[in-house]
């Protein structure tokens, strides 16, 4: 395999004095969907935060393309083509659909803010539709669009989604779940997936790490990963007979 | 009380004695707050010099039945489900009205503006107010970028009309440099007091952010007063130069204005010009507003407002935003300030206490975070009103405080509410409309 996209090695985050990432390694390379599953507060959302930088790793080192990004404020992470569609979404409630696109693209300069709408539209019809309806007032499946399309307006060669699923119906998920392999396997893009959705999110990356108090305890092939005892057990059965219940 | 619980019913008969308790209860409120303020009245008796109290049982009763009557009425009408609805004390209809009427308001609001020298022409306490308005109208939207745009609350805007002011009676004091050359001056001065107001409160949003921007409109003032040496301390800076028609000066000799253009001498030609002078400077503060508004920046400070850790994840830099903001804000302030100190022709930090920083603040929140039209409104309500009430004296803020009171009840959001989508880069609209017929399809 060549040189990962990123990587990552022997992070360390800390909030005050209280350490959530405790030395974590991971890779996601050219092309690949990988998937972080963990419980609650494991610190997956963390992780995304610190590739962004901020909180920025206490120790540790994230290369992104070769390149150290580990010391770089936020903003310049970015603009080296890593897009992040955060938790909870964080849409611009008071601006409009339109609006919320045009700033995910602030970086580029606008330079091929054409194709790049077109594509996000093609991607998610439902947001051409709503082009000028207020971000508050969208659906939560809707704002989960807006949030993935905005972060695609930036072009990035590595997609940070953090719980695109949380919330939404059945349905929704399978949508938002095809788009993502949509983007990947259509366009090759590289994406970093954090999910509690584990089943799904296990069938659909190629690879895929497991979190438990800021430490990486698993790694593997995403289908493999999916029929580990220790996975099924804390992260898959019991949501699986919940829902059997449920049906 | 299960009477009183079934009685709170939505839909039942007037709930008397409820509504008595609950006026009894506001009555009460009411005679502990009159009690000092209106009751008890001090004197300084003319010959012994001593103060002597005087009570005023009439007044107090008066204002007690009142505040009794007022709250037995809305609690027998309005208040039959439990909470107020602030939207039934006032006609629906009137706000739709006045979201409408916005269209046409600001044209007619601008065409009236430029008309009023002609129209007030004799009435030199007019052209005075309106150039105070036109102050306020200005400092309004300088404080909006901050507050309505970047949503940075800034409790200390007054430090920088009064850098503004100071710099340009200094500079022009001192190096006798014209007003028009000073006028830029002033507002690059100033921004650059915004910035180094804005470094150490980058960090900061919503409480801190207002407290430290507070104080640094007190150490400004505070600053002012004691070097003495610069700025003439408590005493202010006198016979500051006042402005020329471009090198004309308004005297009444063969050099001024009125023999230049062959007109009487009059001082009030002085007045129109600075009416016109300040009007443009406003309008050019909304015209540059505007323009930012549609410009990435804007729209970088718009979304600052709305989410800062969603900003930063879009590669905004957020730092160059706030002190963006921080700066223009205060360099509009300067100039507003420098045209204060040309008009006034004496200045002193009398004129720049946290005062005028609320003033402009409940500008901007009345107007509406963010709108314009709302702000010019508000400027005129408030500074108008505050003029027209000046015979009530004491009571004038009273009145004020009601007024602010019942408008944020009923408009909670401000006069002008409704964000305009700013849509920039305009021909982009064609690609998208295809595209949603696409979609449709
Ligand atoms: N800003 C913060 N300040 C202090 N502690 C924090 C902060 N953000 C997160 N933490 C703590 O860090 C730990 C990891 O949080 P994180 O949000 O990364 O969890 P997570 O894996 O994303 O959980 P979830 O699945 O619930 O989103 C938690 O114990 C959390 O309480
Ligand atoms: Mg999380």
């Amino acid at each position: 395999m060549s040189a990962p996209l990123l990587s990552i090695r022997g992070v360390k985050t800390f909030y005050g004095n209280i350490m959530a990432l405790a030395g974590v390694d991971l890779d996601v390379c050219e092309g690949e969907i990988v998937t972080l599953i963990g419980a609650n507060g494991a610190g997956k959302s963390t992780l995304m935060m610190t590739i962004c930088g901020t909180p920025q790793a206490r120790e540790g080192t994230i290369l992104f393309e070769g390149r150290d990004i580990t010391r770089l404020p936020t903003h310049e992470i970015i603009r080296s083509h890593i897009a992040q569609a955060p938790e909870g979404r964080r849409i611009f409630p008071r601006m409009t659909v339109y609006e919320n696109l045009q700033l995910g693209a602030a970086v580029t300069g606008f330079a091929h803010f054409d194709q790049d709408l077109k594509r996000v539209f093609t991607l998610f019809p439902t947001l051409a539709e709503r082009r000028e309806q207020r971000g508050g007032t969208l659906s939560g499946g809707e704002q989960q669009m807006l949030s993935i399309g905005r972060a695609l307006m930036s072009r990035p060669r590595l997609l940070l989604l953090d719980e695109p699923s949380l919330g939404l119906a059945p349905l929704l998920v399978q949508q938002i779940f095809e788009a993502i392999r949509n983007l990947n396997e259509r366009e090759g893009l590289a994406i970093f997936l954090v999910e509690q959705n584990a089943h799904h999110a296990l069938k659909l990356a190629h690879r895929g790490y497991v979190l438990v108090n800021g430490l990486i305890t698993l790694e593997g092939a995403g289908r493999e990963l999916l029929e580990r005892p220790e996975v099924r057990e804390a992260y898959l059965d019991g949501g699986r007979r919940r829902t059997e219940q449920a049906r | 009380m299960p009477n009183e619980v079934a009685s709170a019913k939505p839909g039942t008969n007037f709930d008397v004695v409820g509504a008595l308790k609950d006026a009894g209860l506001a009555a009460l409120i009411a005679f502990g707050l009159f009690s000092l303020i209106l009751g008890l009245r001090t004197e300084q008796d003319q010959i012994s010099q001593q103060l002597a109290l005087i009570p005023r049982p009439l007044l107090l009763a008066g204002a007690v039945a009142v505040v009794f009557a007022g709250r037995f009425l809305v609690a027998l009408l309005v208040r039959r489900g439990g909470m107020i609805d602030p939207g039934a004390l006032l006609p629906h209809r009137l706000t739709a009205k006045l979201d409408r009427l916005g269209r046409f308001l600001a044209p007619a609001l601008l065409a009236f503006a430029i008309a009023t020298p002609f129209l007030f022409y004799s009435n030199r306490y007019l052209l005075d107010l309106g150039i105070l308005v036109l102050t306020y109208v200005m400092l309004g939207w300088g404080l909006n970028v901050v507050v309505g745009l970047a949503g940075l609350l800034d409790l200390g805007y007054v430090a920088f009309y009064a850098v503004g002011a100071y710099s340009y009676a200094l500079i022009a004091q001192h190096f006798g440099l014209s007003f028009w050359i000073c006028l830029p001056l002033a507002g690059i001065f100033a921004a650059f007091w915004g910035v180094l107001l804005g470094f150490p409160v980058l960090r900061l949003r919503g409480d801190y952010l207002a407290i430290v921007t507070l104080a640094f409109g007190e150490i400004i003032r505070l600053v002012i007063i004691n070097w003495s040496s610069l700025t003439g301390g408590p005493n202010g800076i006198a016979s500051i130069p006042r402005p020329s028609f471009f090198g004309i000066p308004f005297t009444d000799d063969e050099h001024g204005f009125a023999a230049f253009f062959g007109l009487e001498f009059s001082s009030t030609h002085r007045v129109v010009f600075l009416f016109y002078v300040i009007l443009a400077l406003a309008l050019l503060t909304n015209y540059a507003t505007l323009r930012l508004r549609r410009l990435p920046i804007g729209r970088a400070w718009e979304a600052l407002r709305e989410d800062e850790i969603a900003c930063r994840s879009l590669g905004i830099n957020t730092t160059h935003t706030k002190l963006t903001a921080f700066a223009i804000g205060a360099m509009i302030g300067g100039i507003a300030g420098s045209f204060f100190a040309t008009r006034q022709g004496f200045i002193s930090p009398e004129s720049f206490v946290f005062m005028e920083s609320a003033l402009v603040l409940a500008i901007v929140v009345l107007g509406g975070m963010g709108s314009q039209l709302g702000v010019a409104i508000a400027a005129l309500v408030m500074i108008g009103g505050f003029e027209l009430f000046r015979g009530f004296e004491q009571f004038r803020m009273l009145v004020f405080g009601v007024v602010m009171v019942a408008i944020m009840v009923w408009r909670p959001r401000g006069l002008i509410a409704n964000r305009t989508p700013s849509v920039f880069l305009e021909q982009r609209k064609v690609i998208p409309a295809a595209l949603v017929e696409k979609a449709r399809r």
